[in-house]
């Protein structure tokens, strides 16, 4: 926890010899009677954002946390690196310490907390007693703020409370913490819910930066501009299963609401 | 400027508490003996709130602890004097004050009881459980002074037969200083005292950043639980006396200090130099009360309202947004216990929400 993250600060993200940063296999997911994920088969490419998109109850939770170890699948291989994974043993803790991280919407950050202390809360530089070391992590903090978030010239500092950052802003915050810490794999969740269009133009911008940077990033969204604007791939759930894995460019925003609305209307 | 000197604010106020007594009671506010009887009797006190401090600090509350100062108390009143047990007594006081903060811990975050039930029953059975074992009696604990225990955590630096204020000036006061400072590193700089402060800004947020948040709740009411046996000693040795009911003046006084500090009674935030001053503001107008002529009375009532007037003022300057989610909740539920689900009509007729 103290010693390691220092060393490989500013390395690229990515590195090793794999094709898919993660991949699913038939995987099902029961919880009692009902059949939450049907043989889901999904692989997310090294550097690509993938829009992952569904009506409310059509699995993306459920997917996200059987990818990510907070529930086991109840059938089916899930590979990290092209590497399977033992489902039974799969935590939020063995996620992070395979550099993927969850960037939950409101639950990410410590609203009264200054940022230097956000950045680095879970996985503090320490000494052997458990002391943090301040000034290094507050040193740190401001080089992901000016370098990797691009913060600049917008009185943010690393001693602002979360509490005194816009939406898009804090978005922006766990967005680079994720990147720091080197996750090859970034999921955000719905991150511009409830965000004025200003901020929501932030995001996407953090959005392209994960890209930039060479990371992968799993993009759920209800808003069908803003993930068409950004993704790589769309991948359309419904009911628990993937019905649509299409490229933005063959399927315009309008098309793509039709062809959603056209999902309901059948059930 | 204001925000960045910690407890600034409370630190005023205490110069203008006490340059008012000053003024009231000068025989008594412009000599030694106060201040040196300060350090001598607001220790327990001190201890009580800084252990508090995290508590709050982590969203939570303690109600226990004034009986802990009774179990412990016992504890220690009775290995000491009637096995005579020297050092060994303060070793059992202090095993039972982690005692009770471990059933604490687990009662709340194991099995998930809210901190203020599960502490409010706690309470009651411990103070029970000291009322039992000691049969309702005190301990006189006569001839303590003799005892190196005694001279070690509550003797005098000077003379002891010298009745000179130099002479007066406690060691418990050196101690205490020395446990503040070492909590306020531990607050401030520590991994624990950051887990404190984002278990109190939500817990939901400590887990995902992957806060062990059962683990550290445990820890917490260990610490407060063995702060309040440390202050269940100095307050029996200081007395050279066990009494039954010897906790329960502390209750309000060190929530009250906690909270006068500028602590958020939402959590997620606390300051350990604020609870400090606000124990000594507790303390004084006690003293200050009394030497100015108004009857003991008069003290809980001015303590309460000093209190109340410093939430008040935290939660105007410092948490606005708060205040304006309380208001919004208290106007959704014009009387007690109804819920409206359906449209959200204020007494007047208007829609109370705030812009």
């Amino acid at each position: 926890m103290t010693a390691g993250h220092e060393s490989h600060r500013a390395a690229p993200a990515g590195g090793g010899d794999f094709t898919h940063i993660v991949r699913m296999e038939g995987v099902q997911k029961f919880f009692g009677a009902v059949h939450a994920l049907r043989d889901i088969n999904l692989a997310i490419g090294r550097n690509e954002i993938v829009g992952l998109i569904g009506d409310n109850g059509a699995g993306k939770s459920t997917l996200i946390k059987v990818l990510t170890g907070v529930i086991p699948p109840s059938a089916g291989r899930v590979y990290v690196r092209d590497r399977p994974i033992d489902l039974n043993h799969h935590s939020v803790g063995m996620a992070h310490a395979m550099s993927i991280e969850t960037v939950y919407q409101d639950k990410s950050l410590g609203e009264k907390q200054p940022l230097w202390r956000n950045f680095f809360v879970g996985r503090q530089i320490t000494n052997r007693f458990g002391f943090i070391r301040i000034r290094e992590q507050k040193r740190i903090a401001g080089d992901i703020l000016l370098n990797t978030i691009g913060f600049r010239g917008v009185g943010i500092t690393v001693d602002s409370t979360v509490k005194q950052l816009s939406g898009g802003e804090r978005q922006g915050i766990a967005i680079g913490r994720a990147m720091h810490f080197n996750s090859d794999l970034i999921i955000l969740d719905e991150p511009t819910v409830a965000l004025a269009v200003k901020e929501v133009r932030k995001v996407l911008d953090f959005v392209r930066r994960i890209k930039q940077s060479g990371r992968a990033c799993i993009y759920i969204e209800h808003n069908l501009a803003h993930v068409h604007e950004v993704a790589d791939r769309l991948v359309v759930l419904d009911r628990g299963e993937i019905v649509a894995d299409v490229s933005p460019r063959d399927m315009t925003v309008p098309e793509l609401t039709e062809y959603l609305i056209g999902l309901q209307q059948h059930r | 400027m204001f925000a960045r000197i910690e407890g600034l604010p409370i630190i005023i106020v205490f110069a203008l508490i006490l340059a008012l007594f000053m003024y009231t009671a000068p025989e008594v506010f412009l000599a030694p003996q106060i201040y040196t009887t300060l350090l001598s009797t607001a220790p327990p006190l001190i201890l009580l709130a800084a252990g508090l401090t995290f508590v709050i600090g982590a969203g939570e509350i303690d109600l226990s602890f004034p009986s802990v100062i009774a179990f412990s108390g016992y504890v220690f009143a009775v290995l000491f004097k009637q096995y005579e047990l020297g050092w060994l007594a303060v070793v059992g006081a202090l095993a039972s004050g982690v005692l009770v903060g471990v059933v604490n811990g687990l009662l709340i975050a194991r099995i998930g009881i809210p901190s203020f039930i599960a502490t409010l029953g706690t309470q009651f059975f411990w103070s029970g459980m000291a009322t039992v074992l000691s049969g309702g009696k005190s301990y006189a604990l006569r001839g303590a002074d003799d005892s190196s225990v005694w001279q070690f955590i509550v003797g005098n630096f000077g003379d002891p037969n010298s009745i000179a204020w130099q002479d007066q000036v406690s060691i418990q006061a050196v101690w205490t200083a020395l446990i503040v400072l070492g909590l306020w590193f531990v607050l401030n700089r520590h991994r624990f005292g950051e887990h404190i402060l984002f278990i109190g800004d939500s817990n939901d947020v400590a887990r995902v950043v992957g806060i062990n948040v059962e683990r550290e709740k445990i820890r917490l009411y260990t610490l407060m639980g063995t702060l309040a046996a440390v202050a269940a000693i100095m307050l029996t040795l200081e007395n050279k006396n066990y009494f039954g009911n010897q906790g329960q003046g502390y209750l309000l006084t060190a929530i009250a200090a906690v909270l006068i500090g500028g602590t958020s009674i939402f959590g997620g935030r606390a300051t350990l130099i604020g609870t400090v001053f606000g124990c000594f503001i507790i303390w004084m107008i006690e003293a200050g009360l009394v030497a100015s002529g108004l009857t003991g009375a008069w003290v809980r009532t001015v303590q309460g309202l000093i209190f109340l007037i410093a939430i008040v003022f935290y939660l105007f300057v410092e948490e606005p947004g708060r205040r304006a989610e309380l208001l919004r909740r208290f106007g959704r539920m014009p009387g007690p216990g109804r819920r409206d689900a359906g449209r959200p009509v204020a007494p007047g007729g208007a829609t109370p929400r705030q812009p």
